[in-house]
């Protein structure tokens, strides 16, 4: 006889954890984004006031977040095609190699998912040094007639070149879903298709990219929302400068709430992109869902 | 598959050895770099490989500065995180394995608590924490992160795929529910156990920005917080930057190798139910 109490000591746990530091949070953010929360209020609850909307307007008149909305959105354009397509090209191409050389290479492009961000902005940082004898990369740029580039100093250049360590870091996790998937694809596809006279490329187009459709929808949406949530390289390598054209939302919201502790401020602009996550999200799965309706 | 000849198979064999030989370039400047003394590496022709190994750079690290005490806090901040292991799994145990009240609804819930935003609740947990005293703690470093929906989702999975016989037989031996789930469900979840495990490693080696917040005072401070710190104050030295960096990634990447097996199998997102 299975005990009627038992299920709920095994998850409350868990669900009281789940509780006090994911959903309580956040209606304690939506209460603090209406008002002037700040350290003297942190000292002495009644020193905070009720502002009612005032920080949403604020915030959303306030240029360094107009600036740090804008430079986000450039890095989901640029960032996600480039992290979805290239993870699917390599998954591609390495499953087409099989044998030992290949397995081996997928441990080589899935290294850089794993390691510390905090290291691995520092170690680019001194591989995106401007001179080009401490530099790497403009150091091999000289060897062949080109540069210096200012990889970090130049506001048009430094979001880019955030951008090519994001991507370099973010190809590992996402090539091992498609990896996954490529395997579940049924053999007799392929031999249907190559019966009938069909080109690599073709197999390719046809069959191998349509199969992956279900991880392609959940590479966009992962890598979406974590390039809504873009941090750790702008908040190392460049803190959000030359002249914010680096500042996301998330280090706007980081610099507002641990930087100068305006709490009420930052909780405000961190329900604003909580908004915006789930609005794309939603947005996506839309798509989804008309597209398998076309389909069938 | 899409079969190819052996022509092809050598093009992409060479197209891929060249992208991943720009993947890994930053890892072997990074260590190269570690060996050098700084005075070699802002030198006006430095070589590739260092002219003198040296270990001063480490040895600097924990000799005069701190990182011996990050080294300390981030292996008890990470063993401290496994026991959130044992809390997913019970919960995914919970969930697997009895019909209850409000079943649905709560695991919903906890799915949904997938798509917050770290950003969102960082500040209200930082303010709980503060209210309560435990800022500069590492229990207020590890709580918050101490279960995730998609943990015990993973834990839920491979319970409803364990028959239902297995704990029938304990339990028509006499055995209460706590016994069956750490003596027959828990042994049985090695697997997952050994893949969670080393992805707990991982996330407790590699935190950042959350102790950034909640630990102010540099006893507290973990490796990534830590090496932050030391890119602020020593910008110039670039060798003894690169020895921080490599000792925080190198450890990571040999366990990495020696677990890939379990690392690389838990990442089938469409089998399973």
């Amino acid at each position: 006889m299975k005990s009627k109490k038992a299920p709920y000591f095994f998850i409350a746990p868990a669900l009281i954890l789940l509780f006090f530091f994911s959903i309580l949070p956040i209606f304690i953010a939506l209460i603090i984004s209406f008002t002037d929360m700040s350290l003297a209020g942190l000292a002495d609850y009644s020193r905070i006031n009720f502002m009612g909307v005032e920080n949403y307007t604020n915030i959303l008149s306030d240029p360094s977040f107009r600036q740090s909305i804008l430079n986000t959105i450039y890095y989901v354009i640029i960032g996600v095609p480039l992290v979805v397509a290239l993870s699917m090209g390599i998954a591609i191409l390495i499953n087409m190699g099989k044998g030992k050389f290949f397995s081996f290479m997928r441990l080589i492009f899935y290294s850089p998912s794993i390691t510390n961000i905090v290291a691995i902005a520092i170690v680019w940082s001194f591989l995106f040094n401007p001179s080009d004898s401490i530099g790497l990369f403009n150091r091999l740029l000289h060897t062949i007639g080109l540069g210096p580039i200012a990889w970090l100093q130049d506001p048009r250049i430094a979001k880019l070149s955030l951008i090519i360590l994001a991507v370099w870091r973010g190809i590992g996790i996402n090539m091992l879903i498609f990896s996954a998937a490529l395997t579940n694809i049924p053999k007799t596809m392929y031999e249907a298709a190559e019966l009938d006279g069909a080109t690599q490329l073709q197999q390719i187009r046809y069959i191998t990219i349509p199969q992956l459709k279900f991880s392609t929808f959940f590479v966009i949406v992962t890598t979406l929302i974590g390039w809504l949530q873009f941090f750790e390289e702008p908040f190392v390598m460049t803190e959000g400068g030359p002249l914010n054209s680096t500042l996301s939302v998330s280090l706007f919201i980081y610099r507002n709430g641990f930087q100068l502790n305006n709490f009420g401020y930052a909780a405000a602009g961190s329900l604003i992109l909580f908004v915006v996550i789930i609005i794309a999200t939603l947005f996506q799965m839309k798509i989804q869902r008309k597209e398998e309706e076309n389909t069938i | 598959m899409v079969s190819i000849n052996r022509k092809t198979k050598i093009i992409i064999g060479i197209i891929l050895g060249i992208w991943g030989a720009f993947t890994i370039i930053p890892f072997i400047w990074m260590i190269l770099s570690a060996f050098k003394t700084n005075p070699e590496i802002v030198a006006i022709q430095p070589k590739i490989l260092p002219n003198e190994w040296t270990l001063d750079n480490f040895r600097e690290l924990f000799q005069r500065l701190n990182f011996g005490v990050y080294l300390k806090n981030t292996i008890i901040i990470t063993l401290m995180s496994f026991v959130g292991l044992l809390i997913n799994a019970a919960a995914g145990f919970g969930f697997a394995h009895y019909d209850f009240k409000g079943k649905n609804v709560l695991f919903i819930l906890v799915l949904a608590t997938m798509m917050i935003p770290g950003q969102v609740t960082m500040i209200p947990v930082y303010l709980m924490l503060n209210a309560v005293g435990l800022t500069n703690t590492y229990l207020g470093i590890v709580l918050p992160g101490l279960t995730g929906a998609f943990g015990i989702f993973l834990f839920r999975q491979f319970f409803s795929n364990i028959s239902e016989e297995f704990f029938e037989a304990a339990r028509l031996d006499g055995a209460g529910e706590f016994y069956i789930f750490f003596r027959v469900a828990l042994p049985l979840s090695r697997p997952i156990l050994a893949v969670q495990g080393i992805l707990a490693f991982i996330g407790g080696w590699n935190s950042f920005l959350w102790p950034l917040i909640i630990a102010n005072d540099q006893k507290f401070y973990t490796l990534s917080v830590g090496l932050q710190l030391l890119q602020g104050q020593h910008g110039a030295n670039y060798a003894l930057q690169m020895a921080g960096a490599a000792f925080m990634v190198v450890p990571i990447l040999i366990i990495f190798l020696i677990f890939q097996k379990y690392i690389l199998s838990g990442f089938n997102i469409s089998g399973g139910k």
